[in-house]
């Protein structure tokens, strides 16, 4: 998908096959920690565990880094890297303001207020 | 002969589920949610349905990106709750219909829907949720349940055309099978929510309103609706709502809007809930 309308859209990245394809491993290293034993060996040694999975050094620090954003520009999926924040302790809601550079007091008041308006959030070019 | 008696539509935010398993339904912020479906609660347990065909998404939890199937169908006899990463919910084992199930599957190949057969999976809270909010928290579930996966994680998913399509098959599907059963279809998911990247948080109620009027009036119209105009306005993951368009399928061009619910928000997510039933 080179030139994708869904590019147009701020703040947002469609999991389509370019990102699942460079994200494979980031993601299925997300699944393994579905399994309690894997998330024990993952917080006893990150680095450790990471080095088990085939995933490029940029994956690797965005993990470690628990730069989310970064983590899907670098083909992981919201489902998926939210095993990470599971694992972590951390809700949807708190990545969710995470991702989105509020704190999570100011996010669920957001959502409280009726959500992220989509006046002004639908285009890059504020065309529509 | 089996029949289709009415269309249940609604969202499955997890937090739903964590809210009620934890006790906290009765807390301010989940009272409207859970009042929103005292209604369905009380109609369902007067229309008792004898097989609910239930239409969902996994998140990354039966399926990884190993196997990405368009359109699964479970045709085991039981359906485990999943273990998300904190312990599977408290929720009765699902109880599938195999006979159905396969009937369904073996119509719905040769009505040329190419259906992915699963005899094992564990079912999330894309499935649960729905069931814990129609029928709360019994011992066991008072139906049996048929899952039906459809992938919304990976682009693309199936169009809105394709799944309203499939819809009507399920119809003709069901209606072929000669056991008398009382049938329910639900179409689960939405509505607006996005929960990724720096969008996250996206509302959008006027979307949702026309969504759900024209699901009721215009379902072929609104099936038509490309993927863009809903991850642009309802949000990545608003994509959900396709699978509403299956539900509406599998009912009558004319139905009687029995009830409809709409609250803002549900953690990140907006929550719609539509009951129809043939005009």
């Amino acid at each position: 998908m080179s030139e994708s309308p869904f590019k147009d859209i701020p703040g947002t990245i469609l999991f389509d096959s370019d990102q699942s394809r460079i994200g494979y491993h980031l993601n299925m290293f997300c699944m393994s920690l579905m399994k309690a034993p894997n998330r024990e060996a993952f917080r006893a040694d990150p680095r450790g565990y990471l080095d088990r999975w085939p995933m490029t050094e940029a994956q690797k620090q965005a993990v470690l880094d628990r730069d989310w954003n970064e983590m899907l520009k670098l083909g992981g999926n919201i489902y998926f890297t939210s095993k990470i924040a599971a694992t972590d302790g951390l809700s949807f809601q708190q990545i969710a303001a995470i991702m989105s550079g509020v704190t999570q007091p100011e996010y669920a008041q957001m959502m409280l207020n009726g959500g992220r308006p989509v006046e002004g959030n639908r285009s890059r070019s504020e065309k529509h | 002969m089996a029949r289709i008696t009415a269309g249940v539509a609604t969202s499955h935010v997890p937090a739903i589920g964590a809210a009620l398993d934890n006790g906290k339904s009765g807390e301010d912020y989940w009272k409207p949610v859970f009042a929103g479906y005292d209604f369905a609660k009380a109609w369902i347990a007067e229309e008792k349905p004898d097989v609910v065909i239930l239409v969902y998404n996994d998140h990354a939890t039966a399926f990884s990106l190993e196997l990405i199937p368009t359109f699964a169908i479970g045709c085991a006899a039981e359906f485990a709750p999943a273990d998300e990463g904190w312990g599977p919910r408290p929720v009765p084992v699902v109880k599938g219909h195999p006979e159905l199930a396969w009937h369904m599957a073996e119509k719905l190949i040769l009505d040329e829907f190419d259906m992915t057969i699963v005899n094992h999976m564990d079912v999330d809270h894309g499935l649960t949720v729905p069931m814990s909010l129609m029928f709360g928290q019994p011992e066991a579930w008072p139906c049996k349940v048929i899952p039906l996966a459809v992938n919304v994680v990976q682009y693309p998913p199936p169009t809105g055309n394709r799944c309203y399509r499939l819809g009507q098959a399920i119809a003709r599907a069901v209606e072929s099978f000669p056991q008398d059963l009382k049938v329910m279809v639900f179409g689960t998911g939405g509505m607006s929510h996005q929960l990724q990247g720096p969008r996250a948080g996206l509302i959008n109620r006027e979307f949702d309103t026309a969504f759900l009027d024209r699901l009721v009036a215009d379902p072929a119209g609104q099936s038509k609706v490309p993927h863009i105009d809903y991850v642009r306005e309802a949000g990545s993951e608003g994509i959900e709502l396709v699978m509403w368009l299956i539900m509406r399928g599998a009912l009558p061009e004319k139905v009687r809007e029995v009830r409809r619910f709409y609250h803002v928000p549900a953690s990140n997510t907006a929550v719609g809930h539509l009951i129809l039933q043939p005009a």
